[in-house]
């Protein structure tokens, strides 16, 4: 088994390619780094990751190189040494590899090239943490402090080039913070493809900007935000919004599309202020689109359902839910119910949905609308916006996180999965219907209004009892005998299906807006579930039920779980 | 004078040394169409390895073997890049014969192209040099005119191309992989090695990249042989078990505070002294030199009293000097600040440190920073240390950089502290203001 040495400890890489950072990554060791990122070209070039490398020779000796070389750059093999300049750091009682005596001391180097790459960085760096919106989350500061020198050397003064509010509608550049560390540049040409940033001038005068006229507008822009390793590059929709340590992050995933991206939504006070997307390979990678990154403000719009109505009326939901549920079972005496399952719900939800409606024989249950916007839009694309292949990121056309979900459960407890055109066509036939939706609409967002339409809410306005659970109000509202305030997809924990077939937990990060409840406390209640619904406690009925989610009690919540196709019947959309 | 013969140089005074004609009647062509006719394209490769010539742009690499680094049985296309952008300071030996005797150079482009079955030669011109482009560009057309260049040249299966790609102005472009990328339509930035540009270079192809002069000598030595070559030159040091020898003639480029500035042909090994006095008349105005930069700025500064070195590819490193360099021997008389001297290298190194990597972007604003605040009076006596670590700390060397650009920026302040210390010091507790000429600041 191949062999790499970090530190003096051993440590197996397979048959993986490895660089340094990522084979002292498997090692525990961490190698700071700026430029690098594993979905961007490698170029070497802020000298923040320089290690010490040489070979275990196998008769036990080591050979150093005599420079320090950047980590990024340099693959690792059998036999490869790697000392990082926290060698000193190493965990106590490990034992010292063969180092020539006249090497010196392992780590030595290293630790002084970092600090004097530091030192660099920081010659033109303003140093206005106190008023940068990154500071907090800066690498910059971050690296200073564990591998940089306490003081400057530098008494001259600084370069202060103009800030650069213009070069896009969303983001703005602070010239003067920027380390040039080129991911923003790499990002729009190899995972856009747009291309829109460049490097102007030389030495430390150059900088980053936009061709002229041609501003950075592009679906993707927003993640050159977060690859920037310091205050650089900011998003204008955030910017001063928040002190970043006053923000609680929770693992979510985003409702945008399909594609699932896996995010941490920033909240703090029960108010979301920025989401920002999480690594995971097996779902969309490193990135999210500006779509879904920016679209998430209908969640604190001031226009949300937040009160229980019995047709114009506001009812306490202790008095909403009992009514609800006597007449709907005196319709259920009279003839068909309809329940429709939006792709907006979590397999939690849906399951307890399906569950409610079990107390009635003649029921029937929907997919509620999907929206679809336009067709998949693939990156990278070329300057003529066509998608070149290999895709490296897809915002999907179906903007509704959980079809797929949805569709498992209906097949569980249906047999067949009906459309929501289906229930539009049988709706005479019902003498009561519930409608959950959770739609979300507004600025920013590819949906800018409800899937449902006049006409559908003229046809659904004849069944004799609607019920009707969502975020805002809709046609169907203004013709349901309750309207119902839900819970958005950020107040909520469960599960998620992707496009491909991917679970991933979805976390709570602030409270229901007003008295909105989730679906999931709706039909908790209505069930004569007690205490406050937590996804977790029925996932064991889900899957005992649902044989797809056989998993999902187990399920990893980092990084999801990918259930098996077969089972996850319905649509064909990829 | 020395009474060597000339070769390089040999045909630049004659009235219309640029044309085809001319040359073909002095013999030219005739060691290439030697070549294609009758010769393996191992056997050009192995001539050349035989005749220890070594690259001529600064880094004096065997060029021979450099040839050898090729992927075998490779498809191809095999690019060869010749570099001819000359923008070390004070370095003008390509010039010369681009302009003079362009088909010399070109005479051995096509070897080395034969030698390594390129099919294309992109000619890399800085953009500076317009008398040299049009002649070389002149030279070119008088080849395809001639059925030198083209299909099936001579009858022969070998094809080749030339073309010439002018540069945007920029020292960075001087560096192989910057000039790859600067001919591919890029920001020149020198790109991580390896892979070297011999197995992926030019549009991701195998690429040789040749200095004009070394392409010159590939001429002389494929048509004289490895032997007249080697005739000429220092054999290795013994001392110095990685010297390869320097063989050969080379061009020396005199300028500065001499007499007689200019280009001299002369054997390799002449010493730093003999070329001042014999060649360039001695320091102008009567008067002593004080520094002697032996190479181009980046190789750093020799001393009067160092000026016995033998200027080959190993002598200049004895003295702490970087290297040869490209051989550009500058003069600094006594009467000159070194503060002044230090502050325009300085300022060069901050306006083309091409901004890739964190310690040369930022090393060398600061070092000119520095030494900027020195000369206006304002220095202090640990600017000098500073001054001398930061210099230190950049470049390949200590495996802080992509490319060599930082070495040569940090050398020759290494060596004027080193080497100048007690003037730098006399002049920071003077408190006196620079000088010389009030050039203003780069940026």
């Amino acid at each position: 088994m191949p062999t790499v040495y970090v530190n003096d400890q051993p440590v197996e890489i397979g048959d993986a390619r490895l660089n340094c950072i990522e084979a002292a990554g498997k090692a525990g060791a961490f190698i700071p780094h700026y430029c690098w990122h594993p979905a961007l070209t490698v170029v070497a070039s802020c000298r923040m990751c320089l290690v010490e490398v040489g070979e275990r020779k196998p008769d036990g000796s080591v050979a150093m190189q005599p420079k320090v070389v950047p980590g990024c750059q340099t693959p690792v093999k059998d036999g490869t040494v790697i000392v990082t300049s926290e060698y000193h750091k190493r965990p106590a009682g490990t034992a010292p590899l063969n180092y020539d005596p006249k090497y010196g001391t392992p780590g030595e180097r290293a630790k002084l090239a970092q600090a004097d790459t530091l030192e660099g960085l920081l010659l033109n760096h303003p140093l206005d943490c106190p008023v940068c919106d990154k500071a907090g989350e800066c690498k910059l500061q971050d690296f200073s402090y564990t591998y940089g020198r306490a003081t400057s050397r530098m008494v001259d003064d600084k370069r202060t080039p103009p800030n650069k509010p213009d070069i896009s509608s969303k983001i703005t550049l602070f010239t003067d913070r920027c380390i040039m560390c080129s991911r923003c540049v790499r990002f729009t040409r190899e995972i856009a493809g747009t291309a829109e940033l460049t490097i102007v001038s030389r030495g430390d005068h150059a900088e980053i900007d936009v061709f002229p006229g041609e501003p950075l507008e592009n679906k993707l822009s927003g993640n050159v935000v977060d690859l920037c390793p310091v205050g650089a590059l900011g998003s204008k929709d955030f910017l001063y919004k928040q002190r970043v340590w006053f923000l609680q992050d929770t693992p979510s995933v985003c409702a945008g599309c399909s594609t699932g991206c896996s995010i941490t939504i920033d909240a703090n006070k029960d108010a979301v202020y920025r989401l920002q997307p999480r690594e995971n390979t097996e779902a969309q990678g490193w990135f999210m689109c500006d779509e879904g990154r920016w679209g998430f403000h209908y969640v604190n719009d001031a226009d949300r359902l937040r009160r229980p109505m019995a047709g114009s009326v506001v009812q306490p939901w202790s008095e909403v839910l009992p009514a609800i549920r006597s007449r709907f079972a005196a319709a259920g005496e009279q003839g068909p119910v309809a329940l429709v399952l939006s792709p907006f719900l979590t397999v939690e939800e849906a399951y307890l949905a399906a569950e409610w409606a079990q107390a009635y024989p003649r029921r029937k249950l929907f997919l509620g609308p999907v929206p679809v916007v336009g067709e998949d839009d693939r990156y990278p694309k070329d300057r003529q916006g066509r998608a070149v292949e290999p895709t490296k990121f897809t915002i999907r056309a179906e903007k509704a996180p959980n079809r797929r979900g949805i569709e498992a459960v209906l097949a569980r407890y249906q047999g067949e999965v009906l459309t929501f055109d289906k229930f539009l066509a049988e709706a005479k036939s019902f003498k009561a219907a519930w409608l959950t939706a959770g739609y979300p609409r507004g600025t920013g967002y590819p949906l800018a209004d409800s899937p449902f339409t006049d006409e559908q809410a003229w046809q659904i306005a004849g069944i004799p009892l609607v019920v009707v659970q969502d975020l805002f109000a809709s046609p169907v509202s203004k013709v349901a005998q309750y309207t119902l305030p839900a819970g958005a997809w950020a107040e909520k924990d469960g599960t998620f299906v992707n496009h491909a077939g991917l679970a991933q937990a979805i976390g709570r990060a602030t409270h229901p807006a007003g008295e909105a409840r989730t679906e999931g406390q709706v039909f908790s209640d209505l069930l004569g579930r007690r205490g406050l619904y937590r996804a977790a406690d029925v996932r064991s009925g889900l899957a005992e039920m649902v044989p797809a989610f056989k998993d999902l009690p187990v399920l990893p919540v980092t990084n999801g779980t990918r259930l098996p196709l077969p089972l996850l019947t319905g649509g064909s959309r990829a | 004078m020395a009474d060597n013969q000339l070769t390089l140089l040999a045909r630049v005074d004659k009235p219309g040394s640029h044309t085809l004609a001319s040359y073909r009647a002095d013999g030219g062509y005739r060691a290439f169409e030697k070549a294609i006719k009758e010769m393996q394209p191992t056997q050009v490769i192995d001539t050349v390895k035989a005749s220890g010539l070594r690259g001529r742009g600064g880094a004096g690499f065997p060029c021979g073997v450099k040839w050898t680094f090729l992927p075998k049985d490779h498809p191809g296309p095999i690019y060869i890049c010749i570099n001819a952008d000359e923008s070390e300071p004070c370095t003008f030996n390509n010039r010369v014969l681009m302009e003079k005797d362009p088909h010399q150079v070109l005479e051995g482009a096509m070897l080395a192209a034969f030698a390594t079955r390129a099919s294309t030669v992109y000619y890399y011109i800085r953009y500076e040099y317009g008398p040299a482009y049009r002649a070389t560009q002149a030279a070119i057309d008088e080849l395809y005119a001639a059925g030198l260049l083209g299909k099936n040249i001579l009858g022969t299966n070998f094809s080749l191309n030339i073309y010439t790609h002018r540069g945007a102005g920029a020292y960075i472009c001087g560096e192989e992989t910057g000039l790859i990328e600067s001919l591919e339509g890029k920001r020149a930035w020198p790109r991580i090695k390896p892979p070297f540009p011999a197995i992926e270079g030019a549009f991701r192809k195998p690429t040789i990249v040749n200095n004009v002069e070394t392409l010159a000598c590939v001429t002389h030595i494929i048509g004289k042989g490895a032997d007249w070559f080697k005739s000429m030159g220092v054999p290795p040091d013994p001392a110095n078990p990685r010297d390869a020898g320097s063989y050969g003639p080379k061009l020396y480029n005199l300028s500065g505070h001499v007499n007689k500035p200019g280009t001299y042909e002369i054997p390799l090994g002449i010493t730093a002294r003999r070329l001042i006095d014999e060649y360039g008349g001695g320091v102008w105005k009567e008067r002593k030199a004080k520094a002697v930069v032996p190479g181009g700025l980046s190789m750093g500064f020799m001393t009067e009293s160092e000026l016995d070195t033998p200027l080959d590819f190993n002598g200049p490193g004895k003295v702490g000097c970087l290297g040869l360099g490209t051989a550009a021997v500058t003069v600094v008389d006594d009467q000159t600040s070194m503060v002044d001297v230090l502050y325009n290298v300085c300022r060069f190194y901050a306006h083309e440190s091409c901004g890739q990597c964190t310690p040369c972007r930022e090393g060398t604003g600061w070092m000119f920073k520095i030494i900027d605040r020195i000369r206006r009076g304002e220095g202090r006596l640990e600017d000098l240390d500073l001054l001398a670590e930061v210099g230190n700390r950049i470049g390949i060397m200590p495996g802080t950089t992509i490319c060599g650009l930082a070495d040569g920026a940090g050398w020759p302040v290494k060596n004027a502290i080193k080497k100048f210390r007690p003037e730098f010091e006399e002049y920071i507790r003077s408190g006196k203001k620079g000088r010389a000429l009030q050039v203003a600041a780069a940026h």
